[in-house]
C-alpha cells in the first residue's frame, strides 16, 4: 500500500471538470469532494451533496433570541422594576416586539456565523487547510480518496482523458500555508 | 432544460370559460353598484362609494405596481424575470383604464359628498361658518378640491405614460432586436423609480388617508406602497401559475416561482414591519388625535383588524418559509390568493372607518359584488392586453439567463 492518500485531478475549465465527474461516476469511482474557485450550477445534485441544514440552526438560534429577549424584558419591566409609562400596563406586548425582533436577528446572525465557522473548521487564527492551493485561484479540482479506489492508473487515465491539466498525488490530506 | 423547443411566438388566447367568468364578474359588479345606489339610503350610498374606492384603488395600485415591477427589473438589470415580463407589461398596459376609473370614482364621490366629506363640506374652512374646522382649514392649502384632483390626474397620468412607454419599448424590441429598446427602458426606469418613490406616498395620502383628514401618519404612504407592491407580486404569481397550468409559458420553471415566492414572503414581512411601525408609535405616544384611528378600528372592526394581520403576516410567513412551498406551484398559488384577499381586508379596514359612519359598515352583497366586478374587469382587461402579443419578449437581451434560471 502506497502512502498516497488522495488523487487530485486539476482542471482548467469547469465544463471539462463536470465531464470528468461524469466519467468517474460511470466507472463507479467515488469522488471524495470537488473544490472550485467559484460556485457551479448543478454540481450539488451531481455529487449528491445533501442540502445544508443551516436553516434549522438559524431557526433554533432565532427562537432562542426571541425567548431571551422576552425573558429579559419581562424580568425588567414586569417583575423587577415596574415603571408607569403613560398609564399602560407593565406587561404591554407591543412594546416588547421590537426588542424581541432585534434579538432574534442578532442571535440568528451570530449563531449562523459561529455554526459556519465550526462546521468548516474555519476560525480566526487557524491556517486554512486546502488540498490544492490553486483550487482557490484558477483550477477546478476533483479529489478522490486513494485508499477507497485501488486502481490508480485507471483514475489517472480517466482524469487525463476528461481534460485534466495535471494529476497530483497527495501524501497528506491537506497542504496548509506553511 | 432545452431552450430550442420554445415557441417564441406563443400567444395567449383569451376565450372560453375565463372570458365568460370575467364577464359574469363584471355583470355582478354592475348589479351590485346598481343595487347600492338604487335600493339604499345615504348610508348605503356611502358604503357603495367606499367599496368602489376600495376596489378602484386596488385595481389601479396593482396595475401601477406592475409598472414598478418592470422598472425595478430594468434598473436592477435583472435577468431572471426576462421571460415573464409580458405579464406585468399587460398589467401596465391596463393602468390607463384603471386610472380613468379611479379618477371617475374619486370625483363622483367628492362632488356628491359621499367620499372625503371630512375635508370637503360647506364652510369647513370659513372662519365665520358654524362648520369651521381649524385643523381642516390649516390643511386646506394642500387639501383643496382643485389641487387634490390635479394631483390625482398628474400622478396617474405620469404613471400611465411611463407604463405605455415601457410596453412600447418592449414591443419595438420584438420587431427590431438590438439593445436600443433595453437602454431606453433602463433610462426611463431610473427616472420612473425616482418619481414613483416620491409620489406614491402622496398618492396614498390623498386617496386613502384624506378620508380621515383630521388624522395623519407619515408611515401611511410606505404602508400603502408595501400593500400595493405585495399584492401586485401575488397577482403576477397567480397569473403565471394559472397560465402554466393551462399549458402556456412552459419555460417558467420552479426557480422563477421560487423568486416570486421569495418576493411575496419578503414584502409581506416588509408590509408587517411598516404596519407595526405605524401602530407602535401611535400606541406608545398615546396622543388622542393619533389614537383615534386605531380606536375606530378596534371598536368597530376588531375582527377585520386581526384577520388582516393573520392573512397578510402569519399566512405568508408560515406557509412560504419553506423552500419547497415556494417551488410547488399549487402551494404558492394558495398563498398568493390568501395574500391578495388579505390586502382586500387591509384596504377594507383602511377605507371603511373614514368613509362610512361608525357601526354602519358591513359585509354583504355590495362588498362581494363590487369586488367580483373589479376582479372580472381586471381579468378581462389584463388578459385582453396579454393576448395581443406573444407571451415571451423574444429579443430581450437577458432572455437566455431567464430561460436557464436556476436557484
Amino acid at each position: 500500500m502506497s502512502d498516497i492518500k488522495y488523487i487530485l485531478g486539476s482542471f482548467g475549465d469547469p465544463d471539462e471538470m463536470m465531464h470528468g465527474i461524469d466519467k468517474l461516476q460511470e466507472n463507479n469511482i467515488t469522488i471524495y469532494d470537488v473544490y472550485t474557485p467559484m460556485p457551479i450550477h448543478g454540481i450539488e445534485a451531481k455529487l449528491g451533496v445533501k442540502r445544508s441544514r443551516i436553516d434549522i440552526a438559524a431557526f433554533c438560534f432565532g427562537i432562542t433570541g426571541t425567548c431571551a429577549a422576552f425573558a429579559l424584558i419581562y424580568f425588567c419591566a414586569v417583575i423587577d422594576w415596574k415603571v408607569n409609562i403613560g398609564g399602560k400596563p407593565s406587561f404591554a406586548l407591543p412594546d416588547f416586539i421590537p426588542i424581541m425582533f432585534e434579538l432574534t436577528v442578532l442571535f440568528c446572525a451570530f449563531g449562523m456565523v459561529l455554526t459556519y465557522y465550526a462546521s468548516t473548521h474555519l476560525f480566526p487564527g487557524r491556517a486554512p487547510r486546502v488540498m490544492d492551493l490553486r483550487a482557490t485561484d484558477d483550477r477546478f479540482v476533483i479529489a478522490i480518496d486513494a485508499h477507497e479506489n485501488a486502481a490508480h492508473t485507471v483514475i489517472d487515465d480517466l482524469l487525463k482523458d476528461a481534460g485534466a491539466l495535471e494529476v497530483k498525488y497527495n501524501e497528506r490530506k491537506y497542504i496548509s500555508y506553511e | 432544460m432545452g431552450t430550442h423547443n420554445i415557441n417564441f411566438s406563443e400567444q395567449f388566447e383569451f376565450t372560453g370559460k375565463v372570458k365568460t367568468l370575467s364577464i359574469v364578474g363584471i355583470v355582478l359588479g354592475v348589479a351590485a353598484i346598481a343595487y347600492g345606489f338604487l335600493a339604499g339610503d345615504k348610508v348605503m350610498h356611502e358604503r357603495t362609494f367606499a367599496n368602489l374606492l376600495l376596489m378602484g384603488y386596488y385595481f389601479a395600485c396593482v396595475c401601477m405596481s406592475g409598472t414598478f415591477f418592470l422598472a425595478v427589473q430594468y434598473v436592477a438589470q435583472a435577468g431572471w424575470s426576462a421571460s415573464i415580463l409580458r405579464v406585468p407589461q399587460a398589467m401596465a398596459k391596463t393602468l390607463p383604464i384603471a386610472a380613468v376609473i379611479l379618477v371617475v370614482i374619486i370625483s363622483a364621490g367628492l362632488y356628491t359628498h359621499n367620499l372625503y366629506h371630512h375635508w370637503h363640506a360647506d364652510g369647513l374652512t370659513d372662519k365665520n361658518s358654524p362648520n369651521y374646522d381649524a385643523i381642516i382649514a390649516g390643511k386646506s392649502v394642500f387639501l383643496n378640491v382643485p389641487f387634490f384632483l390635479g394631483r390625482q390626474l398628474l400622478f396617474l397620468g405620469i404613471y400611465s405614460i411611463f407604463s405605455i412607454m415601457f410596453v412600447k419599448f418592449s414591443y419595438n424590441e420584438d420587431l427590431a432586436g438590438g439593445l436600443n429598446s433595453y437602454r431606453k427602458s433602463f433610462k426611463n426606469a431610473c427616472i420612473f423609480l425616482v418619481i414613483y418613490g416620491f409620489t406614491t406616498p402622496i398618492f396614498a395620502f390623498d386617496t386613502v388617508m384624506s378620508l380621515e383628514a383630521h388624522w395623519f401618519s407619515t408611515m401611511f404612504g410606505w404602508y400603502n406602497f408595501a400593500a400595493m407592491w405585495v399584492s401586485c407580486l401575488a397577482t403576477i404569481a397567480i397569473i403565471i401559475i394559472l397560465l402554466r397550468r393551462a399549458g402556456y409559458m412552459q419555460w417558467v420553471n420552479n426557480s422563477h416561482l421560487h423568486n416570486l415566492g421569495q418576493f411575496i414572503f419578503g414584502f409581506s414581512i416588509f408590509w408587517t414591519y411598516v404596519w407595526f411601525a405605524q401602530f407602535l408609535l401611535i400606541y406608545y405616544a398615546n396622543m388622542p388625535e393619533e389614537t383615534v384611528y386605531f380606536y375606530k378600528r378596534f371598536e368597530y372592526y376588531k375582527f377585520w383588524f386581526f384577520l388582516n394581520l393573520a392573512m397578510n403576516f402569519l399566512a405568508p410567513v408560515l406557509l412560504l418559509m419553506d423552500r419547497d412551498n415556494k417551488r410547488t406551484d399549487i402551494r404558492l398559488l394558495f398563498v398568493a390568493v390568501v395574500v391578495l384577499l388579505g390586502h382586500w381586508v387591509d384596504y377594507y379596514q383602511m377605507i371603511m372607518p373614514g368613509a362610512v359612519e361608525d357601526g354602519h359598515n358591513g359585509f354583504g352583497i355590495i362588498e362581494i359584488g363590487i369586488a367580483a366586478g373589479f376582479v372580472g374587469l381586471f381579468t378581462f382587461t389584463v388578459l385582453t392586453a396579454l393576448s395581443k402579443k406573444p407571451l415571451i419578449a423574444k429579443n430581450h437581451p437577458l432572455l437566455q439567463e431567464s430561460l436557464h434560471h436556476q436557484l
